[in-house]
């Protein structure tokens, strides 16, 4: 059984990736030995490859040619970061909390006193601490520490925003995360925040990815969240701006408690690669999590949704609803599993992909997957692929649209369907902006 | 109802876990050593007389085997199969004189299938009487031992014996389809049967002729440790049609025994082959010892413009089962069918699907998946779903159903959608549920014991399925079905 295992050529980003860990950059504090451990983890697995079934239709190995560099924090790209603030996707009315290239970046953050019940500190300083809370949510147990690239996060994250709420705590403004690179060249960032929710308290959370100057960036972001016994959370996430030819990779790791609630939802009209893993357990009973999604692609553009809701208790709920268009040769992928263990009885499980196909030559992959070993559960999946409705298109062009603008009030209905499920309206808004720029320089060609 | 209540019957009728077929049957036979190496790959083609090109075709395809590793990816799980503990090839050995009529055959083989409930030569003697006719290919471990209704096919040309014999009665078809499907290389359990492949059945069918009768194969794997490896090549030419039958029962067994069968099949311009399964073969006993590793590669490609390849099967027995009956819809509006009825119990576990690979314009697609675990069994859909670029107007329907009966079993479904072309249009959806409370309280209400009622409603959930099978098997297929199931509640 136990073969020896061939060493695999390791490729030019995986050994400067490794190199850079093992020669200590110094800017990576605490943590050293769940460092070590997760990448110990990723230098046994590599970059993930068409090989790795998670990964089957987003090869990142054969993407990521080489590793990009992290760039140190210094303050003459500060306002370059000032004026990205200003452009819409940045607009925001939530307390908002600056990362910028790879630090958290105080003089852009918010200003002014935190909402009441809520402390916030950096992830570099609470590592530095030894902060327990902290170090107990980035254990090697949690949902989603198998893969590869979770563990790349682990172990050369450089900092992130840890954010608390007390139990009962009812923050009523939103907070928001905006992870911003500078650009202009390929650059790296490993980032990764912390949202603890004390029992019966709710919060709304707004992340935003953006590069100032759009070029090659790599990212590597991830968001825990622990959602206490009757908290609520609304969580909704985008990046917004990024060049041809980079990759963003976003993980996100839910734990939820008992009658708790998370809703979440993520964006992605962007360039380059994005890849998106939610990983969400349900660990107390009578709680429900609903995720979903709305991709916009063109171009040769590539999007990847993989999610695992693991159902660990009975009673619980989960939905998930993602949606794709893709125009011209762009690439959609949804992968989506929902587990429900064996003791975990009354599971009521629905989760659907829908994609409308627009280019000749776009292509969607849609893979939903159950792993039910529970006999008293509910739990189905849709999965649709196809154009737009010959007969639709015609209806509306009969009563006086030209077909430009039947196809274009289609796909926004399609997207907005979507959109509801964003739980803030502001961020339901700014997002519906967005995807109504996305038609409307579609139609424009 | 008359079959309900026939199920019903018979469930009554039966001991829990006793294996209805489990009876070994005492005859002599001929084994070549244990193992696997060029020298026994030479023996089974020297045993058969192949021709050279046949033997280097083995040999090829063992070299290659020696190069390739046993997939993992199914979600099953059994201990590691030594390859060299296994005989290769085994042959009744009564068949050296080759039985030209049922009366040369081995009586004590004919009588096997009789408690196998086979009616053999009872078939022959009411040929050219009964209008609904089945010829049978039997197969006792791995040689074809007796072949009816020759005659009458032949009259229609239609070409029905063992691959063996077509090796030497047709090789230029044989040459040119074998392989033709399922490349040698294809996966680790194809690539091994090319290279030690026993017997099964070759079928072609002449242009524009209907198959006057549905042609059946019953399999039996009777000899101890002995893999099976049938190879089956039907090909159905232009404007043909053919309804090709094949069914499995196995006799008990302590040791697991392997089974990598390679079934193609071939559909040129407005054919259509139809291809039904039912498959019992002992699943192991309480523990799930014993049972057997059913590792088959079944695929069908659909050459011609508008054919047609319909694949039906109701899965009860194996141990293991990992299959995935596939279509290629290569030929312009080509169609792809499959219907499946997969029942787990005891500790069977089951990974099986299908693939439509939609490669021609206007091709269409649809399955129809009906999974049942019981017991303490894991049931798997794996299918895949594609259109490449041009297969324009591309069209599937998927609808794979999950059924679970107790709570130690694990129903799971892994479909792959994957579509490169605009106007494809796919639809996939999936349930997974158990067996209602409110139905199962109106039967017992109506006087139905909860195993009966339980019987009646899963007859209705796999109802869909059931009407895909010619009518012989229909019938088989409802009484395996509440075989399958007994022991389940309470």
């Amino acid at each position: 059984m136990n073969k020896p295992v061939l060493q695999r050529q390791r490729t030019e980003a995986e050994v400067a990736l490794i190199e850079r860990f093992d020669q200590g950059d110094r800017r990576l504090v605490g943590a050293s030995a769940l460092r070590a451990d997760a990448m110990r983890r990723f230098a046994e697995a590599g970059l993930p490859n068409r090989r790795v079934e998670a990964w089957h239709y987003t090869d990142l190995r054969g993407v990521m040619r080489s590793a990009a560099l992290v760039r140190a924090p210094e303050t003459a790209t500060l306002p370059v970061a000032r004026e990205c603030l200003t452009k819409p996707v940045a607009q925001t009315g939530a307390f908002r909390f600056v990362i910028f290239n790879g630090a958290y970046n105080e003089e852009l953050s918010s200003s002014g006193p935190l909402p009441a019940g809520v402390t916030v500190t950096s992830l570099a300083a609470a590592l530095a601490a030894g902060d327990a809370d902290v170090l107990g949510a980035l254990k090697a147990d949690g949902p989603g520490t198998g893969d590869a690239i979770v563990a790349l996060n682990t172990a050369l994250m450089q900092d992130g925003i840890v954010i608390r709420v007390m139990p009962g705590a009812k923050v009523e403004r939103p907070l928001a995360i905006l992870n911003l690179m500078s650009g202009g060249f390929a650059q790296a960032a490993f980032l990764r925040s912390i949202l603890l929710v004390g029992a019966g308290a709710s919060v709304s959370l707004d992340e935003t990815t953006a590069v100032c100057m759009p070029d090659a960036t790599q990212a590597n972001e991830a968001l825990t969240v622990v959602v206490g016994d009757g908290a609520r959370v609304d969580y909704a996430a985008q990046v917004a701006e990024q060049g041809e030819g980079a990759v963003a990779v976003h993980g996100l790791f839910v734990t939820m408690g008992a009658n708790a609630r998370f809703n979440g939802f993520c964006l992605v009209p962007v360039a380059g690669l994005v890849r998106r893993q939610i990983f969400a357990r349900l660990e107390g009973e009578h709680s429900t999590i609903s995720l979903g999604g709305l991709s916009l692609l063109r171009g040769k553009e590539h999007a990847d949704t993989t999610l695992v809701v693991d159902h660990a208790v009975p009673n619980c709920v989960s939905r998930e609803f993602f949606r794709h268009i893709l125009d011209h040769e762009s690439t959609g992928v949804f992968q989506g599993k929902v587990v429900v263990r064996q003791h975990a009885q009354k599971t009521d499980g629905g989760m659907k992909s829908q994609a409308l196909v627009l280019g000749e030559d776009a292509s969607m992959n849609n893979k939903p997957e159950l792993e039910i070993f529970a006999d008293d559960v509910v739990c189905g999946h849709g999965a649709t692929v196809g154009q737009l409705d010959a007969n639709q298109i015609f209806y509306l062009q009969a009563r006086g649209l030209s077909r430009g603008e039947a196809e274009s009030l289609l796909l926004e209905a399609f997207a907005n369907e979507a959109l509801e499920l964003v739980a803030d309206e502001s961020i339901r808004a700014r997002y519906a902006a967005q995807a109504a720029d996305w038609l409307a320089h579609r139609s424009g060609q | 109802m008359a079959a309900v209540k026939e199920t019903v019957d018979r469930v009554k009728a039966i001991d829990v876990d006793a294996y209805k077929y489990g009876f070994v049957t005492d005859i002599e036979s001929e084994k070549a050593p244990k193992g696997l190496n060029e020298d026994i790959v030479r023996f089974i083609s020297a045993k058969k007389n192949e021709p050279e090109w046949l033997t280097e075709w083995r040999l090829d395809a063992f070299r290659r085997w020696l190069t390739m590793e046993e997939p993992t990816w199914a979600r099953v799980d059994y201990p590691r199969i030594d390859y060299q503990d296994l005989y290769y090839y085994s042959a009744p050995k009564s068949m050296d004189d080759g039985p030209k009529s049922l009366d040369e055959v081995d009586p004590e083989l004919l009588r096997t299938y009789e408690k196998l409930g086979i009616p053999l030569r009872e078939q022959e003697i009411l040929a050219g009487v009964q209008t609904s006719k089945v010829a049978v290919d039997a197969v006792f471990d791995s040689v074809s031992v007796a072949t009816t209704f020759r005659a009458e096919l032949a009259k229609a040309g239609v070409i029905f014996c063992p691959i063996s014999e077509a090796v030497h009665s047709h090789p230029e078809l044989v040459k040119k389809y074998l392989g033709s499907v399922v490349p040698v290389t294809d996966n680790y359990f194809a690539t091994l049967n090319s290279a030690v492949f026993s017997d099964g059945s070759f079928v072609y069918i002449p242009p524009g002729v209907r198959c006057p009768m549905e042609l059946s194969t019953y399999f039996r794997i009777n000899e101890r440790n002995t893999g099976q490896f049938e190879r089956t090549l039907i090909i159905a030419d232009a404007g043909s049609y053919v309804s090709y039958l094949e069914g499995c029962t196995a006799p008990q067994r302590d040791e697991n025994q392997l089974h990598a069968a390679v079934v193609e099949l071939v559909t040129h311009e407005d054919a259509e082959i139809k291809y039904s399964t039912v498959q019992n073969w002992y699943p192991g006993d309480a523990e799930g010892k014993g049972g057997i590793y059913n590792f088959v590669t079944k695929r069908g490609d659909c050459r011609g413009d508008r054919s047609k390849i319909s694949w039906t099967q109701v899965e009860t027995g194996s141990a293991i089962t990992w299959k995935y009956p596939s279509c290629i819809l290569r030929g312009e509006a080509s169609r792809g069918e499959f219907y499946s009825i997969a029942i787990s119990n005891g500790r069977q576990q089951v990974d099986s699907g299908t693939k439509m690979i939609h490669l021609g314009k206007n091709t269409t697609s649809r399955i129809i998946s009906k999974g049942i675990s019981a017991g303490k069994s894991n049931n798997t859909y794996r299918g895949q779903v594609s259109a490449h670029r041009k297969a324009t107007g591309a069209r599937n329907f998927t609808n794979c159903d999950s059924l679970l009966i107790g709570h130690d079993c694990g129903a799971h479904t892994v479909p792959y959608i994957e579509s490169k072309n605009a106007s494809a249009v796919f639809e996939h959806e999936a349930t997974t549920s158990k067996i209602s409370e409110d139905q199962l309280f109106y039967c017992t209400q109506r006087g139905l014991s909860e195993e009966e009622a339980t019987a009646l409603i899963v007859n209705g959930f796999v109802r869909d399925v059931l009407q895909q099978l010619p009518m012989e098997f229909a019938v088989e297929a409802q009484k395996l079905i509440a075989i399958s199931l007994e022991g389940s509640v309470g």
